[in-house]
């Protein structure tokens, strides 16, 4: 047994002590956005529910689940999720490939291009601008479904282009090599031999892809004029406004559940899908971040 | 001798360079030839990077070339190319103008919250990288650790919809929201004062759910530094009888410098880069004596319903980009001057 300092045993216990208060704390908005979509009327309209439901019901989210709009934006979302991650994916690892490769002419320039675009951000005004004449041009051409602008224009970021540039430079060159001799070209080495072997960084990126074209917002509701097409955050937040200054003032209608808890089974049915999938995913996380080391 | 030596070898290398130099001029002249056939030889390489050129120079580079509206007197239905020039008119409305105030306010308020974040958000994940690297037992940290990274993951609008119902005040029909509740009754906000709507509290609520979200995850490139560090450094510091802040001060802190230098430069980098979407989602009309911020101010006079200009929202935005441009770039300078560390 190896014998501890007194300072280290005092540092040991207010590890454990402010990590399980910091967990708790983290944890804690999901376990009452749980408790409250379940709670009754009455429980929450009296300040009752603090951890656990209190007189469960299950209308919220049965109103949730009835709610066809509700569901027609969480399609929306798997569609941009689906094809917008596809899409991102492409590009970055044909890009990323090609940067990878010392024989590239120009490559210090490509990748310079790559970088600026992450020191200089043109804002606001003129990304508007740039999205609306893209929708524009998608009209003329026939995609009227504003979707495929968030999809085509949108999310890619070139931080993870450069995990993965970064991921392909770090591949033995004699694997490559080998399969070259076997006759392989540039596609065939790619999906080949690169590919299955950074594993680890195409899952990280797939996944920082995946997560922000799920939880993406602002963009969505500035360009998708349809509401039949608005994605489920623009849906959970138009909710909101729409509802909340009314239910300050009373104007509520009389249902066995509060709209809170309403919007809380809304959130929940929202992160679901995260919960459901992170455990398998945070490992994938925690190793990208460490993937990023950003040199040129 | 020697000397002959050398001078005949100076001479073979003096016909070498000679010849080189040839060779260098031959190939300059055929530079653009030359680099056609190595393009033709190896397509698919070429075809490879296409789709990423493309990508990037239709929605990033575009956008950029689309700043020049700044100068512009613009509207949608001119375009950009066709609409006037207006010189500097934008920016000194802008800085010196009638709407000076409420841009320097903005522009004060957005430093001073990166600012607040850099002080509070910044300590926070390597604490806590620290305490996460002291618990001992697996199984424990690990269900610590992923509990903490949660809120990552889950989307600005779902974070803000929770403050602003956990946050509510309550009127005679609503009982106010979990947390304003407890803070109530602590004492330690008046039970008149609404939350969202007090401008007071509006910074308060953008740090702390903003560690919420990010400190478990920010945590991660910390502790992995820590763990790199080898325990025989601290089994040497316990035998010159170093305390466990001993050791932090002396063995930890310096064997992640590196990893803190980087981090470091990022968030000075990105000082003027507050997100609007959050700022957007969680401020009202009543909190944004505090809560304005550039991007959001840009929202506000280019894109409001009540019709703004996007040559004015421009001018700002290119004086955010440009500031946030030479915040990176200098932040990375010294970093480099000072520790030999940088990101570029």
């Amino acid at each position: 047994m190896k014998r501890m300092d007194k300072s280290e045993f005092l540092f040991k216990i207010l590890s454990y002590t402010f990590t399980t208060i910091f967990a708790a704390f983290c944890l804690y908005p999901f376990i009452y956005a749980i408790s409250a979509a379940l709670s009754s009327k009455n429980a929450m309209d009296s300040g009752l529910v603090i951890l656990y439901p209190v007189e469960v019901q299950l209308d919220a989210f049965k109103a949730v689940l009835e709610d066809k709009m509700f569901w027609l934006s969480y399609a929306n979302t798997l569609f941009v999720t689906f094809y917008g991650t596809i899409w991102a994916m492409f590009i970055s690892v044909t890009g990323a490939y090609a940067l990878s490769k010392s024989r590239l002419i120009f490559r210090r320039g490509f990748n310079f291009l790559l970088v600026f675009t992450m020191w200089f951000n043109a804002g606001m005004i003129p990304q508007y601008i740039n999205y609306v004449n893209t929708r524009n041009v998608f009209h003329s051409i026939g995609i009227t479904d504003d979707k495929w602008v968030v999809v085509i224009a949108m999310g890619l970021a070139a931080f993870n282009i450069i995990i993965l540039r970064n991921a392909f430079e770090g591949v033995p060159k004699e694997i490559e090599e080998a399969a070259i001799v076997d006759g392989a070209n540039d596609f065939q080495v790619l999906t080949k031999v690169y590919i299955p072997m950074t594993k680890a960084a195409m899952a990280t990126v797939t996944l920082f892809y995946g997560l922000s074209r799920w939880n993406g917002y602002f963009w969505a509701r500035q360009i998708i004029s349809n509401s039949s097409e608005w994605p489920l955050q623009v849906y959970i937040r138009r909710a909101l406004e729409d509802k909340f200054e009314a239910i300050n003032y009373g104007v509520e209608p009389d249902l066995p559940y509060t709209y809170d808890s309403l919007f809380y089974a809304m959130i929940v049915c929202a992160i679901i899908p995260i919960i459901i999938i992170y455990p398998y995913i945070q490992k994938y996380f925690a190793r990208g971040v460490n993937l990023g080391g950003v040199k040129e | 001798m020697k000397n002959l030596m050398d001078e005949s070898k100076t001479l073979e290398e003096l016909k070498q360079e000679l010849a080189k130099e040839e060779l260098l001029e031959q190939i300059e002249k055929n530079r653009w030839k030359n680099y056609f056939h190595i393009i033709l030889k190896d397509w698919r390489l070429y075809i490879m990077l296409i789709p990423m050129i493309f990508w990037y120079f239709c929605w990033r580079y575009i956008p950029m070339g689309g700043l020049i509206i700044a100068f512009k007197r613009f509207d949608l239905t001119t375009g950009m190319w066709d609409s006037n020039f207006a010189g500097f008119y934008h920016i000194q409305d802008l800085m010196f103008g009638n709407k000076a105030k409420e841009f320097w306010e903005a522009f004060r308020n957005t430093f001073l919250l990166s600012f607040y974040g850099l002080v509070f958000g910044f300590p926070i994940p390597i604490i806590l990288a620290l305490f996460f690297s002291e618990i001992k037992n697996n199984l424990y940290r690990s269900v610590v650790q992923v509990f903490s990274y949660l809120p990552r993951f889950v989307s600005t609008v779902v974070v803000t919809t929770l403050t602003i119902l956990l946050l509510r005040k309550g009127s005679e029909y609503i009982e106010p929201g979990v947390i304003s509740n407890l803070f109530y009754n602590m004492g330690l906000v008046p039970r008149t004062v609404n939350m969202m709507y007090a401008p007071q509290y509006f910074r308060a609520i953008y740090h702390v759910t903003g560690i919420w979200e990010t400190a478990g995850y920010g945590s991660i490139v910390y502790f992995a530094a820590i763990m790199a560090i080898s325990p025989t450094n601290y089994e040497a510091a316990r035998i010159d009888g170093a305390s466990k802040m001993a050791q932090i001060r002396y063995v930890t802190l310096p064997g992640m410098a590196s990893t803190l230098t980087i981090m470091l430069i990022l968030r000075i980098g990105d000082l003027l880069n507050v997100g609007y979407e959050k700022i957007l989602l969680l401020a009202n009309d009543k909190t944004y004596v505090t809560a304005q911020v550039i991007s959001s101010y840009v929202y506000k006079i280019g894109m409001s319903a009540t019709g703004g200009s996007y040559s004015l929202g421009a001018s700002a935005d290119l004086f955010n980009a440009v500031i946030a441009m030479l915040l990176v770039l200098g932040s990375n300078l010294i970093s480099r001057k000072i520790s030999d560390t940088s990101l570029f």
